[in-house]
Order: structure tokens, then C-alpha cells, then sequence
């Protein structure tokens, strides 16, 4: 399942490429391919350092984003996202330079105020968390805006403070590398350590308080880590869609599995390829931003995950359903050929399709698309140039299996639960197509392995599933019913 | 750091806009007042329905509808912009469900992968295209107020109708003989907020109802789904008239500060909307005369003054403010009553 993403994302980037091949021919006179090459072998600088960058925030954003992902803090993400820009305006004002540790810093304290400005406007006032991470994101925002437009303004080096705003994976230097690097290293490191008490606070912060685990504490530096993996992807990513990098491949892991461990490395591995994929398809184009790609393709690894996740997919899903639909059709039919042959009490072996449909009250193209059905699953053949069906001993011993479900499940309701046998029907006929061995056998032992149900019509028995087609001829016992 | 704060001159940052450079003082403020008005009053539905970041949601989207619009080489003219605008916000409010339905991922991480990922497509499109429209990707963030006072709406009068308008105050700006001059933008924004208000008031009981208690409401055979689709139409374009103006991001500022102040201040809601009128208006003046001051983005300006009047309310509201609550706390008696703190707790 880990290389459904490697493969449709060079199925993305195959498609993506015609759409390209005329701008990448005004860049330079050379191939796809031969940019790819120069593009993943290392050569130049600058590409090594975008790519690093976005290996890194890839890691940093997605082991983050794993967690408020789980943690429902998606919004907030977004929020402190948001707020960290007037922080980096700040930052750049220091001393008038893009200097990564000053950024780092500024960033940082303004991510943190934002938070703790939620948290107070939720404690203090009537306002809802929603309307709080909408006054904190917007108004730190504006401020930030402010502050930048009035530093274009000002006279002196300036240039390129706005790739803060989209990302510019290409604008990434050494020292912002060995930051980034610094950084991530750091998440990954506290994450490691303090995985249990994250991972505590995260599913049952009530049960942490109550097993002593500090967990405002833990919140804290929770809400600082996030606003670490925000100022790493700051550069190449951009103010405006960091939480997209935070939420989105966090948010495809969480589709594929259900162990947390395994989701913070999926979730890491999602962001790493979209960071990757983004910064490539930036370096293949001119003017477009490096941030909103990475995004693109986030959401492209989560709409793979959304259709063919293994066990949450929506495609797996439909299939899962629509199989699940088609046996207890099938078990159905089998059913009314039983039914049919039990009431000309097992004299003869096929059963006419006439009579199938008219057991079901269908019309015999119904009839004869079941039991194709059944032949199709070796269950039944077909006899009498089509018009009759014989069970196989398979098919025998499924009807025998159905209707003794049925039938055990209506006389348990009767005797144990007293519930009247005329209501006893419509539970039955959902329950028999779920009912394990396990349960059955449990069943046979509380009503003393009964022979009849509530309507007086006999149980089948192990005998009967082993014995091939073999018909158990009339009644003899009553016992079931009557033994109440 | 005397560079980022120029020094505050009175005659030069305040009376000056407003006598030589009236013309297009008068526009901006105009629309900065109809945005925040228009954003302020469907804000309050919002913040009480706990849809506020819905807002934020459908104002990224928006970009998306305007990128599609822009790649089609449509005019962008408004009923184009409306429609996009509206398709785009459909289209989130239909992913954010898809989503939340069939998956397991909860709606808040919903929104945030649908309004990014439209916003993300918005940016690359408007990108791609970028020098052939006069949309840019700094104009999506924050907006181009200053570009509003481009008079190019033009309308004849009769010559008894202009005496009358020449006797409104600052009628230099607007009237040129018999001619009515006007900044289009800004008639749009003003119609968009007139319209806005004028829903709220004929609508004013069922949105009251359905905001507060749905059951309620569909008892009294309001159709709630649709009072909610019709605001989330409503909020469309809504935003994406702002759009031009203040960007996509900024416009959350509108929609949510003026309600969130006035629910400071309030707890009546005929109150509330009066309020969020005013911080409309105090807002986009202050803000206004901040940018000028900075030299700084206009849009930016009116949110930061927009924010430092919800903090004063949240410190100096009479009820809620955080003084009031402080000197509560102070009077309050720390001893609980004897006959509590000495009886067990019941057990059952």
C-alpha cells in the first residue's frame, strides 16, 4: 500500500506534463527528463537546497500535523499558521535582513501569542472557539500585512520578503537548510521521547489528568512544536497555506491506518512527497509559487487515499458493500429453494425456476439472474435445458447453514428474550447472514440442541449440513417450541 | 525603528485627506464602510450559528471560482464574478460534506483540506495567467482599496435633480455640473450592503429563530436548510464583492471582528447589529487615517484598527470586559457558605 502514492504521484507528474512542455522549451532547450535528472541528481545548489527544504518540511509538517489531525486542532493549525506573520515581519525589521534564526525567533513568539490570545478570548469572554480562531487569525494577519507593506515602503534592502506569503522553494539558503534542519531534528527528537505522553494527552486527556500526566504542560509544548514545523515550512511554502502541509497528508494517513505510530510515519512519508512533487513541478515553471503546488499535490495524495484507501477508500468501501449485498442475495435465493423443497417435504431433488420466483414473488428473468448467480458460485447447476436448479453439496449445506440461523435466532427470541413468534420474522432475516459458528453453537446449548422453532418447522441439523443433498424426510420430534 | 513609525502629524494625516485629497478619501472610506457593514451584519449570523470559520472557508474558495473564471478569459465583469463566486462556494460546502461523510476525517480538518486545496488551485491559475488580468496574487491576500476612486460611473441628471444632490455636503466630489461621478466599485458595495441589510431586516424573524434554536424554528415551519444554503449564497457574494477590495483573507476580519465586538458589548441582538454598524464605520475611519499615517496597506489598516477596538471592548466592556470581570472577582467573598462545605456529598 506504501507505494500507491510514489506511483500515482509520477502518474500525476506524467499526466502534468504536456500541460508544461511549452514553458519548460522558453527555459531552457532540454526534455522532461533531462530536467528531472538535473532536478533529483543534486548539481546545482539551489536545487539541492529546495529539495532538502522540502524533505524536511514535509517530515516536520506531517509528524505535526499527524497530531492535530487526531486532535481535531485542525482550525487552530491554521490559525497559528496565520498568526506567525506579523512575527516574521518583526523578524525581518531586527535588522533589516532575511536572517533565518531572527525570522525563526519572531515567528515563533508570534505563533505563540496567537495561541495564547485563543485560549484567553475563550476564557474570558462568551465568544465560541470558532469565532476566537477567526478574530486571532485575521487580525494577526492584518497586522502582519501592515507591517509589510510598510517595509516595502521603506527604503533600503528589501527584496523578496513576500515569498513569505506563497513560498518560494528556490529562495532557500544554506542557513535557512541548517535551521530547518535544526528544527525538524528537534520535533522529531521530543516527539520520540515524549511519544506516550503525546500520544495519551491526544485520545483521553481526561485519563492522562487522571494517570498524572501534566497535560497543560504537554498542550504547551505541543502548541510550540507546532509553531516549529509552521516556521520550517514558512519559506518554501508560504504563511497562507502552511496548515494545507499540516492538514491534508495527516489528514490521507489517517484514512489508511489506525495505529498512531504507523500514521506519524505515513503522514510524514505524504508530506515529503507532496513537498518533493511541489518543489519539482515549481522548478519546471516560472512565475508559479512553490507553496500552492505542494498543496495541489497534498490534496492529490489525499484524494488517492480518499478513493483507494484499503480499508476506508470510498472505492474499497462500495466494493465491500456491494459484495456484502450480493451474498446475502445469494443466501436468500439458497434459502427459497429450501423453502421450496422442504414443502413438498425433500421429494426430488431440482427446483423449477417457476416455483423459485413464485417462492419470492418475482418475475422469472429475477429468478433465473439469481440463479446464474449461484451456479457462477458454484452453489447450484443448472438442469432441464436451464429451467431447473440442483444444489451442490456447498449449496446444500449454505441453505441448511441459513435456515437453521434463522430459525435457532427465532426460537432463542421466543424462549429466552419472550417476545411474541409473530415478531420474531423481520429480526431473523437480517441477523442469519452474521451469525458465526461460534454463536450458533452457544445457541444450540442454550435450547438444548431444539429440533423445531417457534412455527413448529424443523431446525436443520449438523447432520443434515454434512450429509451432501440428502433430505431429512417428515417431522418425527417436536421439541423446540413445545418445550417451553 | 523611526523608519517603521513616521512621525505623527496632525494637519498632515488627519485634515489633509480630507481637504485636498477629499476625492479619494471620500471612495475609500465609502467602501471600506459598505465592505465592513455588508461583512459585519452577516457576520453576527455566523458567530451565532458557530459557522464563523465557514466565512474563512468560502473567502479562500472564492479564488478558485475567480482562477476558473480567469483561465476561461471571462470578463470579469459582476454578474461573472457572482456566479463564480457562488459555484465556488457550493463546490467547498459540497467537498467539506463528501468528506465529513465519507470518511472518517472530522469536519474542522474537512475545511481546512477543501477551502486550501481551492484556494492552492485559485493561486496557481490566477499565476499562470498573471500580467494578462489585473488580478495578482498580493492583490488575493490583501486587496487594492486604493485602486477604488477610479471614476468611471456616469450618470446625467436633470438640472433640478443636481440642485438638490448640490446641496448635500461634499457634493464637489460626486457632482460635475449635471453629471453624478461616481467610483462603480464602490456603488457596487453599496448596493451588496443596502441589499444585506434589507434581507436582515424582512428576514430578521427566521434568521433570529433558526440562529438560535432550530427546533424551534421547524416547528414554526421555518425551513432551516434553507435559511442556512440561503446565507451561505448570501456570504458568497457577499465576499467575493469585498474580494477586490480587501482580498481573501482580510475579509474574515470583517465578517467576524464587528459581531465579535458587538457580542462583547451586548447580549440583544437589535443592539448587536446597531454595534456592528458602528464598528463598521469607527473602524474604516480609524483605519483609514492609520494608512496614512504608515503608509501601509489600506485593507490591512481597517482590520488593525478593527482589532485594537474589539480588544478595548474586551477590556472595558461593562459586563464581560476583563476589567469589570477582574473587579468582580475581587469583590467576590472567597468563603463558601458553612452548610455546603460541611455536608458529605450524597452518594447513589
Amino acid at each position: 500500500m506504501r507505494h500507491l502514492p510514489f506511483i500515482a504521484g509520477f502518474c500525476l507528474l506524467a499526466a502534468a506534463m504536456p500541460a508544461w512542455a511549452d514553458r519548460i522549451g522558453d527555459i531552457s532547450e532540454t526534455s522532461v527528463i533531462e530536467q528531472a535528472k538535473r532536478f533529483f541528481s543534486f548539481r546545482d545548489p539551489s536545487v539541492r537546497y529546495a529539495l532538502i527544504g522540502s524533505i524536511l518540511l514535509g517530515i516536520s509538517c506531517g509528524l505535526m500535523g499527524g497530531f492535530i489531525v487526531v486532535r481535531k486542532m485542525a482550525l487552530f493549525g491554521d490559525t497559528l499558521s496565520h498568526a506567525v506573520l506579523p512575527g516574521v515581519a518583526l523578524g525581518f525589521l531586527w535588522n533589516m535582513e532575511k536572517d533565518p534564526v531572527a525570522i525563526f525567533i519572531g515567528a515563533t513568539l508570534a505563533g505563540l501569542l496567537g495561541g495564547a490570545m485563543v485560549a484567553l478570548i475563550r476564557q474570558t469572554t462568551r465568544l465560541k472557539e470558532d469565532t476566537a480562531l477567526g478574530i486571532v487569525l485575521a487580525s494577526f494577519f492584518a497586522v502582519g500585512i501592515c507591517l509589510l507593506t510598510r517595509i516595502q515602503k521603506m527604503p533600503g534592502n528589501k527584496g523578496g520578503l513576500d515569498e513569505f506569503l506563497f513560498g518560494s522553494a528556490a529562495s532557500i539558503g544554506r542557513s535557512d537548510i541548517i535551521l530547518m534542519a535544526v528544527v525538524t531534528g528537534l520535533a522529531v527528537l521530543l516527539v520520540g521521547l515524549f511519544y506516550k505522553e503525546l500520544l495519551v494527552t491526544s485520545f483521553d486527556a481526561a485519563f492522562a489528568r487522571a494517570a498524572g500526566f501534566p497535560v497543560n504542560i504537554i498542550n504547551y509544548a505541543l502548541t510550540l512544536l507546532l509553531a516549529f514545523s509552521v516556521v520550517v515550512a514558512l519559506r518554501a511554502v508560504g504563511v497562507v497555506l502552511v496548515s494545507a502541509m499540516l492538514i491534508t497528508p495527516a489528514a490521507a494517513a489517517y484514512l489508511l491506518t489506525d495505529r498512531m505510530h504507523r500514521l506519524l510515519g505515513l503522514a510524514a512519508l505524504f508530506g515529503l512527497i507532496s513537498g518533493v512533487m511541489g518543489a519539482f513541478i515549481s522548478f519546471l515553471t516560472t512565475n508559479i509559487p512553490t507553496g500552492p503546488l505542494m498543496v495541489m499535490a497534498a490534496t492529490m495524495v489525499f484524494a488517492l487515499a480518499f478513493f483507494f484507501g484499503p480499508r476506508h477508500g470510498v472505492l474499497m468501501r462500495w466494493w465491500r458493500q456491494k459484495s456484502r449485498s450480493a451474498r446475502v442475495q445469494r443466501e436468500n435465493t439458497l434459502k427459497a429453494v429450501y423453502h421450496v423443497l422442504e414443502a413438498r417435504e425433500f421429494d426430488g431433488e431440482g427446483v423449477s425456476l417457476r416455483e423459485l420466483a413464485e417462492r419470492r414473488r418475482e418475475t422469472l428473468d429475477e429468478a433465473r439472474a439469481q440463479s446464474d448467480a449461484l451456479c457462477k458460485h458454484h452453489m447450484a447447476t443448472l438442469h432441464d435445458d436451464g429451467d431447473a436448479i440442483h444444489l451442490t453439496p456447498e449449496g446444500w449445506q449454505r441453505a441448511c447453514e441459513i435456515v437453521r440461523n434463522h430459525r435457532l435466532w427465532e426460537l432463542y427470541l421466543t424462549n429466552e428474550a419472550h417476545i411474541a413468534p409473530d415478531h420474531v420474522h423481520e429480526d431473523a432475516e437480517i441477523i442469519e447472514h452474521v451469525l458465526g459458528e461460534e454463536t450458533v453453537r452457544e445457541l444450540e446449548r442454550a435450547l438444548n440442541h431444539a429440533t423445531r422453532d417457534p412455527h413448529g418447522r424443523a431446525i436443520p441439523g449438523l447432520a443434515d449440513l454434512t450429509s451432501g443433498s440428502t433430505p431429512f424426510g417428515p417431522p418425527e420430534t417436536v421439541t423446540g417450541y413445545a418445550s417451553r | 525603528m523611526n523608519e517603521l513609525l513616521p512621525v505623527f502629524e496632525w494637519q498632515q494625516h488627519v485634515i489633509a485627506p480630507w481637504t485636498t485629497g477629499l476625492k479619494s478619501t471620500l471612495w475609500i472610506v465609502l467602501m471600506g464602510f459598505f465592505v465592513a457593514t455588508a461583512c459585519g451584519l452577516l457576520g453576527n449570523y455566523l458567530i451565532l450559528r458557530r459557522m464563523a470559520l465557514v466565512g474563512d472557508a468560502i473567502s479562500h474558495s472564492v479564488l478558485a471560482g475567480i482562477g476558473v473564471a480567469v483561465v476561461l478569459a471571462l470578463q470579469l465583469d459582476t454578474v461573472t464574478l457572482f456566479i463564480a463566486a457562488l459555484a465556488a462556494g457550493m463546490v467547498t460546502t459540497l467537498i467539506i460534506e463528501i468528506i465529513h461523510r465519507y470518511t472518517r476525517v472530522k469536519q474542522d480538518a474537512a475545511i481546512g483540506i477543501a477551502f486550501t486545496s481551492l484556494f492552492a488551485l485559485g493561486v496557481i491559475l490566477v499565476s499562470i495567467k498573471s500580467g494578462k488580468v489585473h488580478i495578482d496574487t498580493e492583490c488575493v491576500l490583501y486587496g487594492e482599496v486604493a485602486l477604488v476612486p477610479l471614476e468611471n460611473f456616469k450618470l446625467s441628471l436633470t438640472p433640478a435633480l443636481a440642485g438638490v444632490i448640490d446641496k448635500l455636503p461634499m457634493s464637489e466630489v460626486y457632482l460635475r455640473g449635471n453629471e453624478l461621478v461616481m467610483a462603480p466599485d464602490v456603488v457596487r458595495m453599496g448596493f451588496v450592503a443596502l441589499a444585506v441589510a434589507l434581507l436582515i431586516w424582512v428576514f430578521y424573524k427566521e434568521l433570529l429563530v433558526s440562529s438560535f434554536d432550530p427546533a424551534l424554528a421547524f416547528s414554526l415551519g421555518i425551513n432551516a436548510t434553507f435559511v442556512h444554503y440561503a446565507l451561505m449564497a448570501l456570504l458568497s457574494v457577499v465576499v467575493v464583492s469585498a474580494f477586490e477590495s480587501v482580498g481573501a483573507i482580510l475579509v474574515v476580519a470583517m465578517l467576524i471582528l464587528p459581531g465579535a465586538t458587538a457580542h462583547l458589548l451586548s447580549v440583544r441582538l437589535p443592539v448587536i447589529l446597531a454595534l456592528t454598524v458602528l464598528h463598521a464605520a469607527l473602524g474604516t475611519l480609524l483605519g483609514f487615517h492609520l494608512a496614512t499615517w504608515l503608509n501601509c496597506s489600506i485593507a490591512g489598516a481597517f482590520v488593525v484598527a478593527g482589532m485594537a477596538l474589539f480588544l478595548l471592548a474586551w477590556l472595558l466592556s461593562p459586563h464581560d470586559g476583563l476589567l469589570a470581570q477582574w473587579h468582580r472577582r475581587r469583590n467576590l467573598k472567597l468563603e463558601p457558605p458553612e452548610e455546603i462545605s460541611r455536608t458529605p456529598r450524597a452518594r447513589n
